[in-house]
């Protein structure tokens, strides 16, 4: 038990009111008071509810997060730290992470996204490793909710202000709209750097007596409550807006909307790079979500050791600021800094280099408490400072704060779908399918993305080897030592259907993990490590809880079938909204991105096909039975997400996966593209104008014996059953790879031959499709017309 | 006739820009710049008279597009 | 014979170094870096050359506050030399600024920043561009190269031969289709410098520079820059 800090001018009571404001249960109060032996001041109580945050804590999922395989031969680190960290050999690792940022951009589209960017970049970065490579994940509503093209624009341009300025490609990403995410969109960031394996930082307070310094931007009052925002639903009492959170800002009810400054990001980010080859830090971290407090107490508490602050000298341009509002502000662009001993000059002149603040603000103590100072009434930016006196304004055990937050078992329920049982007569057929396949090609959801890649620059710092556009993107990075230059080549995908997860949340999230290392294998890249950001709606609802839980077992059986290791995340929940209409969950979005390592850069393989006369194959079940579950054109001849859940075999998975890769890897391959939504033909259209050169663009003559069932038929076409791919050989290679299929007991089906400006697609028994590779890449171009 | 609108970030909210110029300044040798904001200048030629029911006409156009209320403030100046 | 020497330039907030030192290096120089404070460019600098990025996050306006710089002193008079210069994207918005080379580079017409290939000719020959007509592919990336110009200024371009580069499409017609920008008559790049010696491009030839990279149009550029060297110091 400590002695109560003394009270602060402007400290409001405790009142059940306060702790509703803070999302602090009853119980969770009863549990603070138990921990102290009193009850919190003011302030205290705004620092346990950002730590005991959903956020902060994963309170809700931390539980289920175990199950997760987190570990392998070539982890360095695993989660917990600010990213992971895996070995890509000759003493270099990857280290990366994804994270959501998704209720602010849902707000403010522009500035919520580059933050997001800017958060995910500072976490990779505080770790010793130079972002290389970034992607996104997003989700938004119908096309057609009017909102929608406002917010992809404002999304876009965020991104893209914030990766472009600061000098990191954007090498890829998904985009998904659906109507579940009309009032919520989601925004996931992915940056992966690449750090030599002995100059890795961690975000650890080690060291009695170790000096810590604040670097950065200066502190504002944004985004105060950040990440106890995270667990808002929108829209609840004042339900009839569904901008009433934007609408409380302009009003000034909330805090202000943090900004991001890319500038500031890219200083940082060098002055960082200086710092860790001068050798002159014990530990760092970011100050993300819940900004100063979490990031001093998360390093006091991996440290076991303990920190006093004092808040008199934080470098600050607002105010009048309150020890609380200091503590809980989300100010951008600010770093945590354990210095060694005796450097901190070091460390000043450096950031002096690079025009940044820097201040002492405290130091590491071994009482396992962290102990928060400021004096009453003192304002560094007053024309006459009052004299400093600080008094006590925290003081409480760094465990509480962590390892004791709350743990949950909410309860679960199974999910009733909403779109009720399939039905077999629901089922769409197809009955002119050059008529659907041009529909699909066109659409939204499938249609090319480059009108949003153009947006990014995704070539900056000359390494992007594989541009947005095919499987996988590929990057070469220069690995630098001891004045020699190595090179290694990383290769990145993101994915997640949201659809699938919802009609069968286990079989949809594994079928994530799947889609992500096969994206890799087709590029001729070894997947070596996973990162998730776990996008659901309101836990504390038994069926998204059954549905949460069924992901992460999803997510652990195919990782392990995979032997692919979840190195890092995050986990963002009450993606739902209440209003006039009723409540609107998201569909659940467990988003994976993968990085994948290619061991020779000859093994790099693309999409599209290249050359008049190679053989196509598929490799995979050319019909298998249930396909059409959650399909794009169930979706859009049903109206709504349905259809038979889908289901995958991971062990057919592995196979396929194990060969493609060894197809890459003894280069017998001129192309590679596995099928997804939109089913064969969507990707046999892709594979004839995806290049970003049009003069590429090559046609192909297919012939297709399926099954004459109409529904079954339509199925082989449109259908999105997983482990597929499709590839092309040269004629000389043909016999190879059909005979390494038959060796590893994969499906091999001859589909035809590359060759001409058509793709010629012969179906026996049925209809022929007969389309120029120029209009299917013109309809594919048009698909976003509706945003611009 | 001629109305002004000027759009600038919120006192409270970070304005980057204006930090960097700010910055600038100071290593240029200008003393005693003690802030600097950056904004928007929208002239707009509109009909009607020089009267309150113009300029709440115009601040609404300021709140529906021409400012981002959740960051910026607007002002509007009539004749200018 | 000692090499040729290329100094790239770093303003804070630029990104493009590494390509630029790399492509430097592959097509011949000896490189070496300049930070924005210093104030005399190092020993034996023969090209200068301005990277891309966003030199102080482009605020104010693109490459405004970079101008006021201390390096730019030694650039200017190392061009008054007839030293070489070369600015690519935000190097060459911070040439205009710093009056190296007339004109100014705008917002792009459809006001997004764009990430894409595209085609180039050579409008007027130079130390950097040998051939006329010679269409070269290489990537843009910006969201302010729209090139403007007064009437006059764009005809005394005209008439000296400076308008160095224009936007064509692969057959080298130039159309406004393959006007990514919008920049006036087509613009790609601009020579300044009494002799040609100075050059500013939107596109980024050295993100076109090797066959790794999609293509090594972008390395022809460099060659030619370094073959002139070459024969001027023989």
């Amino acid at each position: 038990m400590s002695a109560p800090p003394a009270p602060f001018p402007g400290d409001r009571p405790i009142s059940p009111e306060l702790l509703r404001e803070h999302k602090v249960s009853d119980e969770e109060h009863a549990r603070i008071v138990a921990a102290l032996g009193r009850p919190p001041s003011y302030t205290e109580l705004g620092v346990f509810s950002v730590m005991w945050s959903e956020h902060c804590s994963y309170k809700s999922s931390r539980l289920h997060l175990r199950r997760l395989p987190t570990k392998g031969p070539k982890v360095i680190q695993g989660p917990g730290e600010n990213a992971g960290v895996v070995d890509i050999g000759d003493g270099f690792a990857a280290v990366f992470k994804m994270e959501s940022h998704n209720h602010p951009s849902f707000i403010e589209p522009y500035q919520g996204a580059a933050p997001g960017v800017g958060g995910i970049l500072r976490d990779v970065f505080t770790m010793g490793a130079r972002p290389i490579a970034g992607l996104n994940s997003l989700r938004f509503g119908r096309p057609d909710h009017p909102r929608t093209p406002e917010l992809v624009r404002g999304v876009v341009a965020g991104i893209g202000g914030y990766g472009n300025c600061i000098g990191v490609p954007t090498v890829g990403g998904e985009v998904q709209f659906d109507a579940a995410y009309d009032t919520n969109i989601l925004v996931n960031a992915f940056t992966c750097g690449v750090a030599r394996t002995d100059r890795i930082f961690y975000g650890r307070a080690a060291g009695l007596g170790n000096p810590i310094l604040y670097m950065g931007a200066k502190t504002g009052r944004d985004g105060i409550h950040g990440a106890t925002m995270a667990s808002d639903e929108f829209g609840g009492e004042d339900a009839k807006s569904e901008l009433a959170t934007a609408q409380s800002i302009k009003k000034g009810e909330r805090s202000t909307m943090q900004v991001g400054d890319p500038f500031m990001g890219k200083l940082l980010l060098e002055a960082c790079m200086e710092l860790f080859g001068a050798d002159v830090l014990e530990g760092i971290q970011d100050m993300g979500a819940a900004g100063l407090t979490s990031s001093s107490v998360e390093m006091a508490g991996r440290a076991g050791s303990g920190v006093e602050i004092d808040l008199d000298l934080v470098p600050r341009r607002a105010k009048h600021m309150l020890p609380y509002e200091i503590l809980l502000s989300e100010s951008q662009e600010r770093m945590l800094l354990v210095a060694k001993k005796g450097k901190e000059k070091d460390v000043i002149a450096i950031c002096k280099k690079w025009d940044l603040d820097c201040a002492v603000i405290g130091r590491v103590t071994d009482t396992g408490r962290w102990v928060v100072k400021a004096t009453p009434g003192y304002d560094p930016l007053a024309h006459a400072p009052a004299p400093r006196e600080a008094v006590v304004v925290c003081d409480l055990p760094v465990g509480a704060l962590t390892d004791d937050a709350p743990v949950y078992d909410r309860p679960r329920a199974p999910v009733t779908l909403r779109s009720g049982a399939p039905r077999p007569e629901d089922s769409p057929v197809s009955s002119d399918p050059q008529k659907d396949l041009l529909e699909l090609v066109g659409s939204p959801n499938l249609g090319s993305r480059q009108w949003i890649f153009r947006q990014y620059d995704h070539i900056v710092r000359g390494g992007t080897i594989v541009k947005p556009g095919s499987d996988a993107a590929v990057v070469r990075v220069p690995c630098e030592r001891d004045g020699k230059t190595l090179w290694k080549h990383l290769a990145f995908a993101v994915d997640c259907n949201g659809r699938y997860v919802e009609l069968a949340p286990e079989e949809g999230a594994k079928m994530a993990v799947a889609e992500v290392c096969r994206n890799l294998v087709c590029s001729g890249a070894e997947p070596i490590g996973i990162t998730d950001c776990l996008n659901f709606a309101n836990p504390e609802r038994p069926d998204v809880m059954d549905q949460l839980a069924r992901a992460i077992d999803g997510l652990a059986a195919a990782c392990n079938a995979l032997a692919v290791p979840i190195v890092s995340g995050n986990v963002s929940l009450y993606n739902e909204t209440t209003d006039a209409g009723g409540r609107r969950p998201i569909l659940p979005t467990p988003t994976v991105a993968a990085v994948g390592q290619v061991h020779e850069p000859e093994h790099v393989v693309t999409q599209w096909f290249k050359g008049d006369g190679d053989v196509v194959f598929l490799l995979g079940e050319i019909a298998p039975e249930r396909g059409l579950g959650g399909s794009e054109l169930w979706v859009r001849r049903r109206g709504a997400v349905g259809g038979p859940p889908p289901t995958i075999d991971l062990d057919a998975e592995v196979k396929l996966q194990k060969l493609v890769l060894s197809l890459a890897q003894a280069r017998l391959l001129a192309s590679a593209h596995d099928l997804a939504e939109g089913g064969l033909l969507v990707a046999l259209a892709e594979c004839t104008c995806t290049s970003s050169d049009a003069r590429d663009d090559r046609g192909a003559r297919v012939e297709l014996s399926l099954p004459a069932d109409p529904v079954l038929r339509t199925t082989a076409l449109f259908g999105e059953a997983p482990s597929r791919v499709l590839v092309s050989a040269r004629a000389s290679d043909a016999d190879a790879v059909a005979g390494r299929a038959r060796e590893m007991g994969v499906s091999c089906t001859r589909l035809g031959v590359v060759g001409g400006a058509r793709l010629a697609v012969e179906i026996a028994g049925g209809a022929s499709i007969d389309v120029s590779a120029a209009e299917l890449r013109d309809a594919r171009a048009r698909c976003l017309d509706f945003v611009s | 006739m001629k109305a002004a609108v000027m759009v600038r970030v919120k006192p409270e909210v970070l304005d980057p820009q204006g930090d960097a110029v700010r910055r600038a300044l100071e290593k240029l040798g200008f003393e005693g710049v003690r802030g600097v904001r950056v904004g928007k200048l929208i002239e707009i030629e509109i009909e009607g008279d020089a009267d309150p029911t113009l300029k709440a006409r115009l601040e609404k156009m300021a709140d529906a597009m021409l400012a981002n209320p959740v960051i910026e403030d607007f002002e509007v100046k009539l004749g200018a | 014979m000692p090499s040729s020497r290329a100094t790239v330039v770093i303003f804070p907030g630029l990104n493009a170094e590494t390509e630029m030192l790399r492509t430097l290096s592959l097509a011949g120089f000896e490189t070496t870096t300049a930070w924005h404070t210093d104030t005399e460019l190092p020993a034996r600098t023969d090209l200068v050359a301005v990277p891309g990025g966003f030199s102080y996050g482009d605020y104010l306006r693109c490459g405004a506050i970079a101008k006021v710089s201390p390096i730019v002193g030694a650039i200017r008079a190392h061009a008054e030399r007839g030293g070489f210069v070369l600015g690519v994207c935000n190097g060459f918005q911070i040439l205009t600024e710093c009056g190296l080379i007339p004109g100014a580079l705008t917002q792009n017409a459809h006001m997004r920043f764009e990430c894409k290939d595209v085609f180039v000719r050579v409008h007027a020959e130079g130390p950097f561009t040998p051939k006329l007509d010679t269409v070269w592919r290489m990537p843009i990336a910006h969201a302010e190269g729209r090139y403007q110009a007064t009437p006059e200024t764009l005809a005394r371009l005209e008439g000296e031969g400076r308008i160095a580069l224009v936007y064509c499409d692969a057959s080298g017609a130039v159309t406004d289709a393959a006007n990514p920008n919008g920049s006036l008559r087509s613009i790609a790049g601009v020579y300044g410098g009494a002799s040609k010696n100075v050059l500013g491009l939107m596109p980024h030839p050295e993100r076109m520079s090797e066959p790794a990279l999609g293509g090594t149009d972008g390395a022809r550029l460099f060659e030619a820059a370094f073959a002139h060297l070459g024969k001027r110091a023989a």
